[in-house]
Protein backbone atom coordinates (compact mmCIF):
# COMPACT_ATOMS: atom_id res chain seq x y z
CA UNK A 1 0.00 0.00 0.00
CA UNK A 2 1.06 3.68 -1.03
CA UNK A 3 -0.97 5.13 1.20
CA UNK A 4 1.61 5.52 4.46
CA UNK A 5 3.79 7.96 2.41
CA UNK A 6 0.79 9.68 0.76
CA UNK A 7 -0.45 10.61 4.28
CA UNK A 8 2.52 13.21 4.58
CA UNK A 9 1.53 16.51 5.55
CA UNK A 10 0.77 18.92 2.61
CA UNK A 11 4.03 19.91 1.55
CA UNK A 12 2.98 19.54 -2.46
CA UNK A 13 2.28 16.94 -4.97
CA UNK A 14 3.81 16.89 -7.95
CA UNK A 15 1.65 16.35 -11.22
CA UNK A 16 1.95 15.60 -14.63
CA UNK A 17 -0.99 17.10 -17.27
CA UNK A 18 -1.15 18.51 -21.32
CA UNK A 19 -1.77 22.01 -20.88
CA UNK A 20 -2.98 23.85 -23.97
CA UNK A 21 -1.10 21.63 -25.73
CA UNK A 22 2.04 21.26 -23.82
CA UNK A 23 3.47 18.85 -21.27
CA UNK A 24 3.47 21.04 -17.87
CA UNK A 25 5.47 19.60 -14.97
CA UNK A 26 4.38 21.28 -11.53
CA UNK A 27 4.16 21.08 -7.58
CA UNK A 28 0.53 21.91 -6.27
CA UNK A 29 -0.68 22.19 -2.79
CA UNK A 30 -3.69 19.64 -2.67
CA UNK A 31 -6.52 22.33 -1.54
CA UNK A 32 -5.58 24.34 -4.44
CA UNK A 33 -8.18 24.37 -6.92
CA UNK A 34 -7.48 23.87 -10.46
CA UNK A 35 -8.50 27.39 -11.67
CA UNK A 36 -6.02 28.88 -9.16
CA UNK A 37 -3.48 26.49 -10.43
CA UNK A 38 -3.78 27.68 -14.17
CA UNK A 39 -3.83 31.13 -13.00
CA UNK A 40 -1.18 31.58 -10.12
CA UNK A 41 0.83 29.07 -11.64
CA UNK A 42 0.78 28.42 -15.13
CA UNK A 43 -0.59 31.93 -16.35
CA UNK A 44 -3.39 31.57 -17.67
CA UNK A 45 -5.83 33.93 -17.13
CA UNK A 46 -8.19 33.82 -19.12
CA UNK A 47 -9.89 31.44 -16.74
CA UNK A 48 -11.67 34.02 -14.49
CA UNK A 49 -12.47 33.13 -10.88
CA UNK A 50 -16.23 33.88 -9.79
CA UNK A 51 -18.00 32.43 -7.23
CA UNK A 52 -15.17 29.64 -6.21
CA UNK A 53 -18.50 27.26 -5.23
CA UNK A 54 -19.59 26.18 -8.40
CA UNK A 55 -22.61 28.66 -9.36
CA UNK A 56 -21.11 31.19 -11.31
CA UNK A 57 -19.23 29.53 -14.46
CA UNK A 58 -16.88 31.72 -15.09
CA UNK A 59 -14.13 29.60 -14.53
CA UNK A 60 -14.80 26.44 -17.06
CA UNK A 61 -12.32 25.05 -18.62
CA UNK A 62 -11.67 21.70 -20.93
CA UNK A 63 -10.68 18.81 -19.22
CA UNK A 64 -10.65 15.99 -20.89
CA UNK A 65 -12.33 17.25 -23.38
CA UNK A 66 -15.19 17.92 -21.30
CA UNK A 67 -15.96 21.70 -20.31
CA UNK A 68 -15.73 21.40 -16.28
CA UNK A 69 -15.76 24.00 -13.49
CA UNK A 70 -11.88 24.37 -12.69
CA UNK A 71 -13.22 25.41 -8.95
CA UNK A 72 -15.13 22.25 -8.65
CA UNK A 73 -11.98 19.96 -9.42
CA UNK A 74 -8.66 20.42 -7.44
CA UNK A 75 -5.03 20.70 -9.13
CA UNK A 76 -4.07 17.64 -7.98
CA UNK A 77 -6.55 15.66 -9.67
CA UNK A 78 -5.82 17.21 -12.98
CA UNK A 79 -2.86 14.81 -12.78
CA UNK A 80 -2.37 12.60 -16.47
CA UNK A 81 -5.28 15.14 -17.90
CA UNK A 82 -5.70 17.29 -20.70
CA UNK A 83 -6.68 20.34 -20.16
CA UNK A 84 -7.30 23.00 -22.54
CA UNK A 85 -8.20 26.93 -21.34
CA UNK A 86 -9.69 29.64 -23.10
CA UNK A 87 -5.67 30.55 -24.25
CA UNK A 88 -5.10 27.33 -25.83
CA UNK A 89 -8.50 27.09 -28.13
CA UNK A 90 -8.21 29.60 -30.39
CA UNK A 91 -7.28 27.40 -33.09
CA UNK A 92 -10.55 24.95 -32.33
CA UNK A 93 -12.71 26.10 -35.50
CA UNK A 94 -16.20 26.45 -32.86
CA UNK A 95 -13.91 28.46 -30.32
CA UNK A 96 -13.27 30.81 -33.28
CA UNK A 97 -16.48 31.27 -34.58
CA UNK A 98 -17.90 32.17 -31.07
CA UNK A 99 -15.66 34.71 -30.36
CA UNK A 100 -15.78 35.93 -33.53
CA UNK A 101 -19.50 36.21 -33.00
CA UNK A 102 -19.40 37.40 -29.73
CA UNK A 103 -17.62 40.40 -30.88
CA UNK A 104 -19.48 41.20 -34.27
CA UNK A 105 -23.43 40.48 -31.86
CA UNK A 106 -21.26 42.62 -28.84
CA UNK A 107 -22.09 39.36 -26.80
CA UNK A 108 -19.74 40.73 -23.79
CA UNK A 109 -19.75 43.83 -21.46
CA UNK A 110 -17.40 43.66 -19.09
CA UNK A 111 -16.23 40.06 -20.63
CA UNK A 112 -15.79 38.71 -16.84
CA UNK A 113 -18.22 35.40 -17.80
CA UNK A 114 -17.07 35.35 -21.57
CA UNK A 115 -14.40 33.05 -21.49
CA UNK A 116 -17.07 30.15 -19.63
CA UNK A 117 -19.87 30.94 -21.74
CA UNK A 118 -17.23 30.52 -25.03
CA UNK A 119 -16.27 27.01 -24.06
CA UNK A 120 -19.50 26.20 -22.60
CA UNK A 121 -20.96 27.35 -25.93
CA UNK A 122 -18.19 25.77 -28.28
CA UNK A 123 -19.73 21.89 -26.24
CA UNK A 124 -23.34 22.63 -26.97
CA UNK A 125 -22.22 23.37 -30.86
CA UNK A 126 -20.08 20.25 -31.43
CA UNK A 127 -22.99 18.30 -30.28
CA UNK A 128 -25.70 19.98 -31.77
CA UNK A 129 -24.80 22.09 -34.84
CA UNK A 130 -28.36 23.32 -34.99
CA UNK A 131 -29.46 24.44 -31.44
CA UNK A 132 -32.80 26.50 -31.05
CA UNK A 133 -32.41 29.46 -28.97
CA UNK A 134 -34.26 27.37 -26.10
CA UNK A 135 -31.39 25.08 -26.10
CA UNK A 136 -29.00 27.48 -26.48
CA UNK A 137 -30.21 29.03 -23.09
CA UNK A 138 -30.63 26.09 -21.42
CA UNK A 139 -27.20 24.87 -22.06
CA UNK A 140 -26.01 27.91 -20.44
CA UNK A 141 -28.27 28.30 -17.53
CA UNK A 142 -25.12 27.35 -15.56
CA UNK A 143 -23.09 30.47 -16.19
CA UNK A 144 -24.13 33.96 -14.79
CA UNK A 145 -23.59 37.20 -16.90
CA UNK A 146 -23.37 39.59 -14.30
CA UNK A 147 -23.91 42.17 -16.78
CA UNK A 148 -26.94 40.92 -17.34
CA UNK A 149 -26.50 40.19 -20.95
CA UNK A 150 -28.05 37.28 -22.33
CA UNK A 151 -29.67 37.92 -24.72
CA UNK A 152 -26.86 39.46 -27.04
CA UNK A 153 -24.75 35.85 -26.07
CA UNK A 154 -27.64 33.85 -26.76
CA UNK A 155 -27.88 35.71 -30.36
CA UNK A 156 -23.86 35.38 -30.65
CA UNK A 157 -24.01 31.82 -30.12
CA UNK A 158 -26.98 31.17 -32.65
CA UNK A 159 -24.76 33.36 -35.01
CA UNK A 160 -21.98 31.33 -34.48
CA UNK A 161 -23.78 28.27 -35.53
CA UNK A 162 -25.04 29.71 -38.65
CA UNK A 163 -21.32 30.36 -39.34
CA UNK A 164 -20.48 27.33 -38.54
CA UNK A 165 -22.73 25.42 -40.49
CA UNK A 166 -22.33 27.70 -43.88
CA UNK A 167 -18.69 26.91 -43.80
CA UNK A 168 -19.91 23.25 -44.12
CA UNK A 169 -19.15 21.24 -40.53
CA UNK A 170 -18.91 22.75 -37.07
CA UNK A 171 -20.00 19.72 -35.68
CA UNK A 172 -16.58 17.33 -34.83
CA UNK B 1 -13.50 30.69 -0.49
CA UNK B 2 -10.63 28.42 0.51
CA UNK B 3 -11.08 24.88 1.26
CA UNK B 4 -9.06 24.58 4.85
CA UNK B 5 -6.26 22.14 4.69
CA UNK B 6 -6.85 18.45 4.55
CA UNK B 7 -4.44 15.31 3.46
CA UNK B 8 -5.13 14.19 0.20
CA UNK B 9 -5.21 10.28 -0.95
CA UNK B 10 -5.66 9.11 -4.50
CA UNK B 11 -7.06 5.40 -3.71
CA UNK B 12 -5.61 3.36 -6.20
CA UNK B 13 -7.88 0.64 -5.70
CA UNK B 14 -11.36 -0.57 -4.05
CA UNK B 15 -9.43 -2.40 -1.49
CA UNK B 16 -7.14 0.56 -0.60
CA UNK B 17 -10.38 2.93 -0.38
CA UNK B 18 -11.64 0.23 1.95
CA UNK B 19 -8.62 0.16 3.81
CA UNK B 20 -8.59 3.72 4.08
CA UNK B 21 -12.17 4.35 5.14
CA UNK B 22 -11.64 1.95 7.98
CA UNK B 23 -8.89 3.51 9.03
CA UNK B 24 -10.08 7.18 8.91
CA UNK B 25 -13.62 6.64 9.28
CA UNK B 26 -15.69 9.90 10.32
CA UNK B 27 -12.27 11.91 9.78
CA UNK B 28 -12.29 11.23 6.02
CA UNK B 29 -14.57 12.16 2.99
CA UNK B 30 -15.26 10.36 0.19
CA UNK B 31 -14.20 12.71 -3.28
CA UNK B 32 -15.84 11.68 -6.16
CA UNK B 33 -17.03 14.47 -8.57
CA UNK B 34 -17.17 16.58 -5.72
CA UNK B 35 -19.62 19.15 -7.34
CA UNK B 36 -20.88 19.30 -4.01
CA UNK B 37 -18.21 18.64 -1.70
CA UNK B 38 -15.57 21.23 -2.60
CA UNK B 39 -18.17 24.11 -2.59
CA UNK B 40 -19.04 23.13 1.07
CA UNK B 41 -15.15 22.53 1.93
CA UNK B 42 -15.29 26.10 0.02
CA UNK B 43 -17.45 27.48 1.92
CA UNK B 44 -15.86 25.66 5.30
CA UNK B 45 -19.66 23.79 5.90
CA UNK B 46 -16.89 21.07 6.35
CA UNK B 47 -13.78 20.38 7.14
CA UNK B 48 -12.29 16.50 6.85
CA UNK B 49 -8.87 16.08 7.66
CA UNK B 50 -8.48 13.51 4.87
CA UNK B 51 -9.89 13.40 1.28
CA UNK B 52 -9.93 10.17 -0.54
CA UNK B 53 -10.23 10.84 -4.22
CA UNK B 54 -11.97 7.33 -6.00
CA UNK B 55 -11.81 8.87 -9.34
CA UNK B 56 -9.66 6.14 -10.86
CA UNK B 57 -10.65 3.19 -8.99
CA UNK B 58 -11.87 0.87 -11.82
CA UNK B 59 -14.00 -1.61 -9.95
CA UNK B 60 -16.46 1.92 -8.95
CA UNK B 61 -16.18 2.97 -12.65
CA UNK B 62 -16.86 1.30 -16.46
CA UNK B 63 -20.48 1.37 -18.30
CA UNK B 64 -24.37 0.37 -16.92
CA UNK B 65 -24.32 -3.27 -16.86
CA UNK B 66 -28.12 -5.13 -17.92
CA UNK B 67 -29.14 -8.35 -17.16
CA UNK B 68 -32.60 -9.61 -17.92
CA UNK B 69 -33.96 -8.01 -14.24
CA UNK B 70 -31.54 -5.16 -13.57
CA UNK B 71 -29.17 -1.98 -14.36
CA UNK B 72 -26.15 -1.93 -12.20
CA UNK B 73 -24.51 1.47 -12.24
CA UNK B 74 -21.19 1.85 -10.78
CA UNK B 75 -20.60 4.43 -8.30
CA UNK B 76 -18.80 6.68 -10.65
CA UNK B 77 -21.41 6.55 -13.53
CA UNK B 78 -21.63 10.47 -14.26
CA UNK B 79 -24.56 12.42 -14.23
CA UNK B 80 -24.03 13.56 -18.34
CA UNK B 81 -23.75 9.90 -18.90
CA UNK B 82 -27.26 8.91 -17.70
CA UNK B 83 -28.24 11.63 -20.75
CA UNK B 84 -26.16 10.07 -23.33
CA UNK B 85 -25.86 6.27 -22.30
CA UNK B 86 -28.31 4.37 -24.37
CA UNK B 87 -28.29 1.26 -21.85
CA UNK B 88 -29.82 4.25 -19.56
CA UNK B 89 -32.04 5.38 -22.19
CA UNK B 90 -33.74 2.31 -23.00
CA UNK B 91 -33.89 0.36 -19.41
CA UNK B 92 -33.95 2.83 -16.92
CA UNK B 93 -35.97 5.97 -18.85
CA UNK B 94 -36.51 6.93 -15.36
CA UNK B 95 -33.11 8.11 -15.05
CA UNK B 96 -32.69 9.50 -18.90
CA UNK B 97 -35.81 12.24 -18.27
CA UNK B 98 -34.51 13.26 -15.01
CA UNK B 99 -30.86 13.96 -15.31
CA UNK B 100 -31.10 16.96 -17.79
CA UNK B 101 -32.23 17.99 -14.38
CA UNK B 102 -29.55 17.94 -12.63
CA UNK B 103 -27.64 21.32 -12.04
CA UNK B 104 -25.77 22.39 -15.41
CA UNK B 105 -23.84 20.43 -17.67
CA UNK B 106 -20.10 21.60 -16.23
CA UNK B 107 -21.39 20.17 -13.19
CA UNK B 108 -23.13 16.65 -14.81
CA UNK B 109 -20.35 16.11 -16.23
CA UNK B 110 -18.04 15.26 -13.28
CA UNK B 111 -20.84 14.55 -10.67
CA UNK B 112 -21.69 11.05 -9.87
CA UNK B 113 -24.44 8.88 -9.26
CA UNK B 114 -22.57 7.45 -6.14
CA UNK B 115 -21.81 10.65 -4.94
CA UNK B 116 -25.72 12.18 -5.23
CA UNK B 117 -27.55 8.98 -3.79
CA UNK B 118 -24.79 9.25 -1.12
CA UNK B 119 -25.12 12.83 0.23
CA UNK B 120 -29.00 12.57 -0.16
CA UNK B 121 -29.63 16.28 -0.54
CA UNK B 122 -33.10 16.74 0.39
CA UNK B 123 -33.34 18.80 -3.50
CA UNK B 124 -31.57 16.39 -5.18
CA UNK B 125 -33.01 14.55 -8.73
CA UNK B 126 -31.52 10.89 -8.03
CA UNK B 127 -32.08 9.60 -4.46
CA UNK B 128 -36.04 10.71 -5.07
CA UNK B 129 -35.84 8.33 -8.12
CA UNK B 130 -33.91 5.87 -6.22
CA UNK B 131 -36.72 5.48 -3.93
CA UNK B 132 -39.46 5.69 -6.94
CA UNK B 133 -38.22 2.64 -8.84
CA UNK B 134 -37.39 0.54 -5.79
CA UNK B 135 -33.57 0.76 -6.32
CA UNK B 136 -31.15 -1.30 -4.37
CA UNK B 137 -27.75 0.23 -2.73
CA UNK B 138 -24.94 -1.91 -3.06
CA UNK B 139 -22.86 -1.00 -0.26
CA UNK B 140 -19.52 -2.07 0.46
CA UNK B 141 -16.78 -1.48 3.73
CA UNK B 142 -13.79 -3.95 5.18
CA UNK B 143 -15.18 -5.05 8.09
CA UNK B 144 -18.89 -5.88 6.89
CA UNK B 145 -17.93 -7.24 3.30
CA UNK B 146 -20.62 -6.31 1.08
CA UNK B 147 -24.38 -5.62 1.93
CA UNK B 148 -27.73 -4.68 0.22
CA UNK B 149 -29.62 -1.99 1.41
CA UNK B 150 -32.73 -0.91 -0.42
CA UNK B 151 -33.31 3.27 -1.17
CA UNK B 152 -36.38 3.13 1.03
CA UNK B 153 -34.75 2.44 4.41
CA UNK B 154 -30.87 4.31 2.77
CA UNK B 155 -32.16 7.60 3.80
CA UNK B 156 -32.76 7.91 8.08
CA UNK B 157 -32.90 12.42 8.18
CA UNK B 158 -30.81 15.41 6.82
CA UNK B 159 -28.23 14.02 4.88
CA UNK B 160 -28.17 11.09 7.44
CA UNK B 161 -28.11 7.53 5.54
CA UNK B 162 -27.61 3.91 6.01
CA UNK B 163 -23.51 3.59 5.71
CA UNK B 164 -21.24 3.40 8.58
CA UNK B 165 -18.23 5.51 8.76
CA UNK B 166 -16.05 2.70 7.06
CA UNK B 167 -18.72 2.14 4.58
CA UNK B 168 -19.01 3.33 0.87
CA UNK B 169 -21.90 3.02 -2.30
CA UNK B 170 -20.04 0.90 -4.93
CA UNK B 171 -23.30 0.47 -6.84
CA UNK B 172 -26.95 0.98 -7.20
CA UNK B 173 -29.03 -1.55 -8.84
CA UNK B 174 -32.23 -0.80 -10.40
CA UNK B 175 -34.75 -3.10 -11.66
CA UNK B 176 -35.57 -2.82 -15.53
CA UNK B 177 -37.94 -0.38 -16.43
CA UNK B 178 -38.72 -0.66 -20.03
CA UNK B 179 -41.72 -2.15 -19.51
CA UNK B 180 -42.86 0.83 -16.98
CA UNK B 181 -44.60 4.19 -17.47
CA UNK B 182 -41.84 6.64 -16.02
CA UNK B 183 -42.92 10.09 -14.87
CA UNK B 184 -40.36 13.24 -13.97
CA UNK B 185 -41.13 16.87 -13.09
CA UNK B 186 -39.87 19.99 -11.03
CA UNK B 187 -40.07 23.34 -10.56
CA UNK B 188 -36.94 25.31 -10.11
CA UNK B 189 -36.45 29.22 -9.90
CA UNK B 190 -34.35 28.52 -13.13
CA UNK B 191 -33.03 25.45 -14.75
CA UNK B 192 -30.30 23.72 -13.30
CA UNK B 193 -30.94 25.40 -9.54
CA UNK B 194 -32.12 23.28 -6.52
CA UNK B 195 -35.69 22.30 -7.09
CA UNK B 196 -38.60 23.89 -4.98
CA UNK B 197 -40.74 20.69 -5.57
CA UNK B 198 -40.03 17.95 -7.20
CA UNK B 199 -41.53 14.81 -8.24
CA UNK B 200 -40.00 11.51 -9.58
CA UNK B 201 -42.32 8.42 -10.17
CA UNK B 202 -42.84 5.33 -12.05
CA UNK B 203 -45.76 2.52 -13.11
CA UNK B 204 -47.07 -0.63 -14.78
CA UNK B 205 -50.22 0.81 -16.78
CA UNK B 206 -53.03 -1.61 -17.36
CA UNK B 207 -55.69 0.15 -20.23
CA UNK B 208 -57.01 2.63 -17.69
CA UNK B 209 -54.96 1.64 -14.89
CA UNK B 210 -51.86 2.08 -13.50
CA UNK B 211 -50.15 -0.92 -10.81
CA UNK B 212 -46.95 -0.84 -9.20
CA UNK B 213 -46.72 3.00 -9.07
CA UNK B 214 -43.83 4.32 -7.00
CA UNK B 215 -43.96 8.21 -6.38
CA UNK B 216 -41.26 10.37 -4.34
CA UNK B 217 -41.19 14.09 -4.06
CA UNK B 218 -38.14 16.01 -3.54
CA UNK B 219 -37.49 19.47 -2.12
CA UNK B 220 -40.36 18.95 0.23
CA UNK B 221 -38.71 17.33 3.79
CA UNK B 222 -35.16 16.49 4.78
CA UNK B 223 -35.10 13.95 2.40
CA UNK B 224 -36.98 12.15 -0.04
CA UNK B 225 -39.55 9.84 0.95
CA UNK B 226 -42.21 7.20 -0.92
CA UNK B 227 -45.93 8.84 -1.53
CA UNK B 228 -47.08 5.93 -0.40
CA UNK B 229 -50.75 6.66 0.36
CA UNK B 230 -51.04 8.57 -2.79
CA UNK B 231 -49.39 5.95 -4.71
CA UNK B 232 -52.20 3.54 -3.24
CA UNK B 233 -54.97 5.68 -4.14
CA UNK B 234 -53.80 6.19 -7.65
CA UNK B 235 -53.75 2.59 -8.52
CA UNK B 236 -57.35 2.56 -7.10
CA UNK B 237 -58.38 4.59 -9.28
CA UNK B 238 -60.59 3.03 -12.42
CA UNK B 239 -59.52 6.46 -15.31
CA UNK B 240 -56.64 8.59 -15.32
CA UNK B 241 -59.29 11.42 -14.38
CA UNK B 242 -60.33 8.96 -11.91
CA UNK B 243 -56.55 8.94 -10.35
CA UNK B 244 -56.06 12.50 -10.60
CA UNK B 245 -58.64 13.24 -8.80
CA UNK B 246 -58.31 10.96 -6.20
CA UNK B 247 -54.62 11.35 -5.98
CA UNK B 248 -54.96 15.10 -5.21
CA UNK B 249 -57.26 14.46 -2.32
CA UNK B 250 -54.78 12.63 -0.64
CA UNK B 251 -51.62 14.89 -1.54
CA UNK B 252 -54.08 18.02 0.17
CA UNK B 253 -54.76 15.70 3.07
CA UNK B 254 -50.99 14.33 3.64
CA UNK B 255 -48.73 16.74 1.87
CA UNK B 256 -47.17 18.68 4.91
CA UNK B 257 -43.90 20.13 2.25
CA UNK B 258 -41.01 22.17 5.09
CA UNK B 259 -40.34 25.49 4.01
CA UNK B 260 -36.85 26.10 2.60
CA UNK B 261 -35.10 29.41 2.08
CA UNK B 262 -36.51 30.31 -0.24
CA UNK B 263 -39.77 28.73 -0.70
CA UNK B 264 -42.89 28.53 2.20
CA UNK B 265 -44.24 25.58 2.84
CA UNK B 266 -47.43 26.46 1.43
CA UNK B 267 -45.80 27.71 -1.47
CA UNK B 268 -44.45 24.18 -2.31
CA UNK B 269 -47.62 23.12 -1.40
CA UNK B 270 -49.15 24.93 -3.98
CA UNK B 271 -46.67 24.06 -6.58
CA UNK B 272 -46.66 20.52 -5.48
CA UNK B 273 -50.69 20.07 -6.97
CA UNK B 274 -49.62 20.42 -10.55
CA UNK B 275 -46.17 18.65 -10.17
CA UNK B 276 -48.51 16.14 -8.93
CA UNK B 277 -51.34 16.04 -11.90
CA UNK B 278 -48.80 16.62 -14.65
CA UNK B 279 -46.46 13.36 -13.52
CA UNK B 280 -49.73 11.18 -13.28
CA UNK B 281 -50.53 12.78 -16.85
CA UNK B 282 -47.07 11.02 -17.99
CA UNK B 283 -47.37 7.91 -16.05
CA UNK B 284 -50.34 7.24 -18.45
CA UNK B 285 -48.68 8.26 -21.50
Amino acid sequence: MTCFNDLAPDTGRTIELQLNGQSVLAQVSVRQHLGDFLRESQGFKGTHIGCEHGVCGACTVRVDGRAVRSCLCLAVQADAAQVFTIEGLSDDPVVRALQDSFVRCHAMQCGFCTAGMVLTAAELLQAQPEPSREDVREYLSGNYCRCTGYESIVNAVMDAAQTLRKAGGGAR
Amino acid sequence: MKAAPFKYVRAQSLEHCLELLSEHGDDARLLAGGQSLLPSLALRLSAPALLIDINRVQELSGEPQVTPDVVRLPALTRHADLITSPVVQTYLPLLHRAAPWIAHPGIRHRGTTGGSLALGDPASELPACALAAGATFILQSKSGGLRRVPAQSFYQGMFRNACAADEMIVAVEFARMDAMQTGFKEVARRRGDYAMVGLAAQARRRGQRLTDVGLSFFAVGDYPVLATQISQAIEAADTPAQAVTMALEVYEREMQPSADLWCSSQAKKYIGRSVLEDVIHDLFQ
